[in-house]
């Protein structure tokens, strides 16, 4: 119906945007009925989002047709963007920052850098951006879980954990029921996403691949490749990171560092033995 | 000659970020003994004895055990030779035999059957080897947890308020239990106990804490009736 009005790509994709920001005025409108006071909020995420996106396409439009390297470091800053990001879930785990970077650069930069290798993400920047950003993401989603969940047992298993030591366990082996039960957490939305596929959603992309016109089987191919490599690099970047964090929260004298008492400024109490 | 102590503390103290917690703390212990640290709420009981198995680290002076300087043993192996009962069993999920194994595995050793029948009849818990810890009373897990420590074979016991949470008839059990198992091998023994009476019906020494500082040391008819 819209074509009927908008002859162009570019004014169908406005006619578009708008369309569907009216009919999210309605979550406003249920606000207001229901006097939640969100209409500002929601009102602000909405056009927030439609600029942030926008800028975000415009933005695609010089980096596209930019040299190979622009990837690199936009994919390295989007890593270092995501590490800052599940660094936030990990307060009070000293060098949460470095713990997440290496953990999302490994995790996510080897899947990426095999992948193409493989030529299974084409060496094209309007490949590997794309591709690559849902890859990271998939990274920073299960390293923050991971982090948050691991944060969580140790905070209410300091006792056992300590009773492993006093006993002559090394900090590895004390603290490695909740790096398992850390790991096994930050794998469950995958692990639902991977046996929900196709039967209970259809991903963004496949739905967009089906929307521009692509054979289905195809899609639905090129969305398990992709929910492949989000898969591996999230269990690989959780995975790194807890490898890592499960020694920073002890001190050199194998003293657990990471207790309630210590949250606060964990590096101050940290004593350097002689 | 004059024996060495089993144990000594040299100027013993921790701060937190400028916080003292305890400090100047110097005690002879000798092989055999018993002594409880009391004192009220805050004083540094539970930090000192933390300290004495580097479970926290001093940030001023030294621990001695056996004349040498505890920084130069392996930290693992300091902590068998000074084992340690945390006020709750904080026992790990399995069996019973499961917990007693956990120490020794550490090493590389393996209990046998007998060994682990023989720490379950000094606890008083003959036949439980098999029982799930999940299913144990508050005395009957403290009990394990005691038996696990024993299974390291420690030369000094350190026990943070080990009866706090049970009640009077297991708390008297324990007790018992303890100094029959001291006594009977003579171990060490460094408690910490706010309850004065459990103090001196166990300890040989009493110590007394305030603020983190010594305020006195001596028998506990000394100390507690002064």
């Amino acid at each position: 119906m819209l074509e009927q009005f908008f002859h162009t790509e570019l004014s169908l994709s406005i006619a578009q945007a708008v369309i569907a920001a009216l009919v999210s005025l309605v979550v406003l409108l249920l606000s207001y009925w229901q006097r939640l006071s969100m209409e500002k909020e929601i009102l602000i995420a909405l056009v927030r989002a439609l600029v942030q996106i926008l800028a975000v396409g415009a933005v695609l439009v010089f980096i596209l047709q930019g040299p190979l390297w622009v990837g690199a470091i936009i994919l390295l800053f989007m890593m270092w963007m995501a590490a800052r990001e599940a660094a936030r879930r990990a307060k009070g785990i000293p060098g949460a920052m470095r713990v997440t970077f290496y953990g999302i650069f490994l995790g996510s930069g080897v899947v990426l850098l095999v992948m193409i290798f493989l030529g299974v993400i084409e060496w094209r920047l309007d490949s590997m951006i794309p591709v690559g950003s849902m890859v990271i993401s998939g990274g920073l989603n299960a390293c923050a879980l991971a982090l948050d969940r691991f944060r969580g047992e140790v905070e209410s298993h300091t006792g056992q954990i300590e009773s492993g030591l006093c006993l002559g366990a090394q900090p590895e082996k004390a603290i490695m029921p909740y790096v398992q039960k850390a790991f096994q957490s930050s794998l469950i939305p995958r692990m639902n996403a991977l046996r929900a596929l196709g039967i209970v959603w259809i991903p963004g992309l496949m739905s967009g691949m089906l929307l521009a016109g692509s054979d289905p089987v195809i899609a639905a191919l090129y969305q398990f490749v992709v929910m492949g490599m989000i898969f591996t690099s999230s269990s690989l970047s959780a995975f790194i990171s807890l490898l890592l964090v499960r020694r920073h929260i002890f001190s050199d004298a194998d003293q657990l560092l990471l207790q309630s008492k210590y949250i606060q400024s964990p590096k101050k109490d940290r004593v350097k033995l002689g | 000659m004059k024996a060495i102590p089993v144990l000594e503390t040299k100027d013993l103290g921790r701060e937190v970020e400028g916080k003292t917690i305890v400090t100047g703390v110097n005690l002879a212990i000798r092989k055999g003994e018993v002594l409880a640290i009391t004192g009220p709420s805050g004083a540094g009981k539970s930090s000192l004895l933390r300290m004495l198995n580097r479970l926290d680290e001093p940030t001023h002076g030294t621990v001695l055990l056996n004349g040498e300087d505890y920084r130069s043993l392996p930290v693992p192996e300091l902590r068998r030779q000074v084992g340690m009962l945390l006020q709750q069993a904080y026992l790990f999920p399995g069996t019973v035999v499961e917990n007693l194994r956990f120490g020794p595995s550490q090493q590389g050793k393996e209990l046998d059957d007998a060994v682990v029948e023989a720490l379950l009849e000094r606890v008083g818990l003959q036949g439980f080897a098999d029982s799930d810890v999940a299913v144990l009373s508050g005395g009957e897990a403290q009990r394990v947890s005691l038996a696990r420590t024993l299974a390291n074979d420690p030369c000094i016991l350190l026990l943070d308020e080990p009866t706090s949470s049970l009640d009077e008839a297991n708390r008297l059990g324990i007790e018992s239990l303890i100094l029959d198992i001291v006594r009977q091998n003579g171990m060490t023994c460094i408690m910490v106990t706010h309850d004065l009476q459990q103090a001196a019906r166990m300890a040989d020494r009493v110590l007394l804490l305030e603020g983190g500082h010594m305020l006195k040391v001596g028998t506990p008819q000394e100390v507690l009736h002064a």
